[in-house]
């Protein structure tokens, strides 16, 4: 197999390195590439939107629906994790695991049916050796915060500097998924629940979609956010830099809320325990 | 709102997507009915812009209100309209089916399976509708995401074959992604309609060359051509059988449209048929297709296995008939794309029913098939007898359009391909039907009961099989109204 | 001399995606465990995005975004900022990739509750004995 990798790989290489012959150089302000469509996006993405970052402008206004199939694609691998691996059945154990807060004693408990999973003084674990780290659960909770707040700060400010709504999204999820694996996913799983994360990634999703079906229903075309002027009391441009805004603040709520559904299937293989 | 149905197609199915999956976490048995009725109201606008195109001609649509070469748009024209119409008839004639199935062994998860089975359908739509390059890269991905998950869900191989299925799709795509660049780099432009302008002009171009020569090779990986065919039958036969009808039916074919719809409109005719001299060498290659495709059908031992392997034969038969590149093999490539849809679909139904009372699809099992289960086994004959070519289904008009082709360009080498597989289908289906009329067994000894599928898995195989005839009977007005304008006049 | 120096600078760029195109290749192809192919086909991906990131770039140009204070007294010079069409479409395609390593990723660990390992090999050989002991079965 690895014969077979190497001569593939060397073929195809010669044949992609000979195809590279004709290409324009790199960096050449004249290739077709950077005179024929992007001219037009830089000279007239502020006339038409009040976007100051072309790159916004481009993906929300310009090529909006791409960018709304886009979210799509991470919601249908959100669906597709938890298709695959969301397991519903419940294992009958002979016992189970609990930790005495305090003293960090393990205790193991048999017909342990009918006992709460969690107490004030008891913490419902999985395994025999869960460490307990004072440090780490103090630092990321410190922590946390400021990353959600630079999370809101990167969907806001997506108008005038690098970001948007996927970074933002990802930002996000990503303090949220520092929380669960310094804590334990028991203890994430009831400040979001599964069915919250759900929920979010849909509406986050609806509100691209719907934001599109109000154009519709405004008598334009999908998407064409000019139409909204009638609602939002201003000029067409500034309605579609204020359509924007929405359509940056549903996608970052479906990133967010797929990323943390997505770490909830894949740590826990689906079963929704412990977790990492 | 009539301007507006070109969108509708797609957003329909997208929209009652994320209700469905909204809906698996609070009421899970609204979920079927609404797939459904999404499905029925696609299909209804589909139908209407069916219409309109057969009025007006071609429609354009505008996405974000953008003219197409800065924004994005929507080209309905003669080829995807009627293409369009059979996908939402694949698409609700699955769901009808697969209800049953899918209660029965996919309980708590049913929203997010139906949630992903109309992601499919979008993906696939938008793919038909669009005329933007990277749009259908995007659409493409959706489908192949939903695809693998759909796939994934099945017996206990199912997860490997999808993850085979997940590295070939994505080598695939990446390279049609890779080819868009180099097209994007020699024109500067994404949207179909302005490529084709520029092409002309740059025919001596390496780049155009290797961008043609990229997009075709991830269009052959995803559609399953024979030597990059290893991911397509465990991935068809190891899902579950809900999903292996419409994967199956559907993902070959719309891959073939984007071969055709990237030759016909944005390569044109005139270069790759012409300047890249590939043609023969294309019509070769589906030959060898053919005839590996049909001795590999002939050796397997369960049904969903040997289907899987007549549609990698089915898919020399298009993309054969298409590259002999004369008016007649377009024509029979094109509404082969259609019949064959509904031809996999019919068989695939027959054999989901099958699977759902029989629990298992190997030809041992077939002993007996007609007493127990006459209108599945009765389905099962007419769709094989269609994709055999026998003359009242839609399979033989289709064949004979390859055929008549193949023998006007002079290519004998297809045309004795087309014939000799045409022959080991024969032996294909007739070892099967031999097996459920003529068992060893005493039938008096041990009766066998009657034991049929579910009366909605039986209605739509009905269906099907109706517009399987019906398909064959109005060919010639499919051809004179949609296929004739959708192939340009320089192809004689 | 200069000349090939000149081509070598104009090219080198891009040689360097299509060898990391070929190393994921080889890593799909060539490499047994599930996961080395995954990642295979990560590098895959990011080379395609590093490969439309190089079209793009413009010399002496800087990011594409406009400011607010001379967009009245100056006109907008379209060398000045780089093409930001290749960025947004990889913005989209970073996207999917990200979803498609979530996918594949789900399907491994799957895998691995079913037959207990990641090497492919092992698994082919497990379906393989399998596959035999069911025709044996149905022989009987």
């Amino acid at each position: 197999m690895k014969i077979i990798g190497i001569i593939t790989i060397l073929l195809s290489g010669s044949i992609m390195i000979y195809s590279t012959l004709d290409f324009p150089e790199w960096g050449d302000p004249l290739s077709p590439a950077n005179t024929h469509l992007s001219v037009y996006y830089i000279e007239n993405s502020m006339p038409d939107t009040s976007v100051p970052n072309i790159v916004t402008a481009i993906l929300a206004d310009y090529r909006s629906y791409d960018t709304m199939f886009e979210t799509t694609v991470i919601f249908a691998a959100g669906l597709a994790c938890f298709l695959l691996l969301r397991n519903f059945r419940k294992k009958k154990k002979e016992y189970s695991l609990y930790r005495h807060i305090p003293t960090g004693v393990t205790l193991k408990i048999k017909n342990s049916a009918d006992l709460a999973d969690d107490t004030k003084l008891f913490q419902r674990i999985d395994s025999t050796w869960v460490p307990f780290d004072l440090v780490t659960r103090t630092a990321s909770g410190l922590i946390v915060p400021f990353i959600q707040i630079f999370a809101l700060y990167v969907i806001a400010h997506g108008h005038h500097s690098p970001g948007g709504g996927f970074q933002g999204g990802v930002i996000f999820g990503a303090a949220f998924i520092l929380f669960a694996i310094s804590y334990s996913l028991r203890e994430s799983l009831k400040i979001i629940s599964e069915k919250t994360a759900v929920i979010l990634s849909c509406v986050g999703v609806m509100i691209y979609a719907g934001t599109g079906l109000l154009c519709l229903l405004f008598g334009s075309n999908f998407l064409n956010y000019g139409s909204l002027a009638q609602i939002l009391f201003t000029d067409p441009v500034s309605a579609r830099s204020l359509a924007i805004l929405f359509v940056e603040i549903g996608v970052g709520l479906a990133v967010a809320g797929v990323m943390i559904w997505l770490y909830y299937n894949i740590s826990s293989s689906g079963k929704y325990n412990q977790g990492l | 709102m009539s301007e507006h149905y070109p969108v509708l197609i797609v957003i329909i199915p997208f929209i009652f997507a994320l209700i469905v999956a909204f809906a698996g976490f609070i009421k899970p048995r609204l979920c079927c009915f609404l797939t459904i009725s999404a499905l029925i109201l696609s299909l209804y606008s589909s139908i209407i812009l069916l219409f309109q195109v057969f009025k007006t001609g071609c429609i354009e649509y505008r996405l974000s209100g953008w003219s197409p070469p800065w924004g994005i748009c929507y080209n309905i024209d003669y080829l995807n309209s009627i293409i369009i119409v059979v996908v939402m008839i694949v698409g609700l004639m699955c769901a009808i089916s697969s209800q049953k199935a899918v209660n029965r062994d996919l309980d708590q998860k049913k929203g997010a399976f139906y949630a992903l089975f109309l992601l499919f359908i979008t993906g696939l739509t938008g793919i038909l509708a669009t005329g933007d390059l990277f749009n259908l890269y995007v659409l493409l991905e959706i489908t192949s995401i939903s695809g693998y998950a759909l796939i994934g869900t099945g017996n206990n191989k199912a997860a490997f074959a999808s993850l085979k299925y997940l590295f070939m799709g994505t080598i695939g795509a990446s390279f049609y992604l890779l080819g868009i660049g180099y097209l994007y780099i020699s024109t500067g432009s994404l949207n179909m309609a302005d490529i084709a302008a520029i092409i002309p002009e740059l025919q001596q171009s390496k780049t155009i060359m290797f961008a043609f020569i990229f997009c075709m090779t991830g269009l052959f990986i995803k559609m399953g051509m024979f030597p990059m065919h290893g991911w397509l039958p465990n991935a068809y036969s190891d899902s579950h059988s809900a999903t292996s009808t419409l994967v199956a039916s559907l993902t070959t074919k719309v891959m073939l449209y984007v071969m055709i719809r990237l030759i016909l409109n944005v390569f044109l005719p005139d270069y790759s048929f012409s300047k890249l001299n590939i043609d023969n060498i294309m019509v070769w290659f589906a030959t060898v297709v053919i005839i590996c495709g049909s001795f590999l059908a002939l050796s397997q031992k369960n049904l969903k296995y040997m289907l899987s392997y007549i549609i990698i034969t089915e898919v020399g038969y298009i993309a054969g008939g298409f590259w002999l590149g004369n008016r007649l093999g377009m024509t029979g490539a094109i509404l082969h794309i259609l019949n064959d849809a509904l031809m996999t679909m019919c068989l695939f139904l027959s054999s989901a029913n099958f699977i759902y009372v029989l629990k298992n699809d190997s030809f041992k099992n077939f002993k007996d098939i007609f007493l127990k289960m006459p209108f599945s086994a009765a389905g099962f004959v007419i769709g094989g007898a269609s994709i055999i070519g026998v003359p009242p289904t839609c399979g033989f008009f289709s064949k004979w359009y390859l055929l008549s082709a193949a023998q006007e360009a002079g290519h004998y080498e297809f045309f004795s391909a087309l014939i000799f597989s045409s022959l080991i289908c024969c032996i294909l289906f007739f070892r099967i039907i031999e097996q459920g009329f003529f068992s060893e067994d005493d039938h008096e000894n041990n009766v066998t009961k009657f034991n049929e599928a579910p009366v909605s898995m039986i209605i739509p195989l009905g269906i099907t099989v109706l517009l399987l005839i019906a398909a064959g009977i109005y060919s010639g007005d499919i051809i004179t109204n949609f296929i004739d304008h959708a192939i340009p006049d320089i192809i004689t | 001399m200069d000349n090939y120096l000149f081509f070598i600078v104009s090219k080198f760029n891009y040689w360097g995606v299509m060898i990391l195109i070929m190393i994921g290749i080889y890593a799909i192809i060539s490499k047994q465990n599930l996961i080395k192919k995954i990642i295979g086909m990560n590098i895959f991906q990011t080379a395609i995005i590093l490969f439309y990131i190089s079209i793009g770039s413009k010399k002496n140009a800087s990011i594409p975004i406009l400011h607010h204070l001379n967009e009245h007294t100056q006109k907008i010079n379209p060398d000045d900022f780089v093409n930001p069409l290749p960025h947004v479409l990889m913005l989209t395609a970073i996207v999917v990739s990200v979803a498609t390593l979530g996918v594949a990723l789900s399907l491994a660990i799957k895998i691995y509750q079913q037959f207990g390992t990641l090497e492919e090999n092992i698994i082919n050989n497990k379906i393989a004995a399998d596959n035999n002991r069911q025709s044996v079965i149905d022989r009987l």
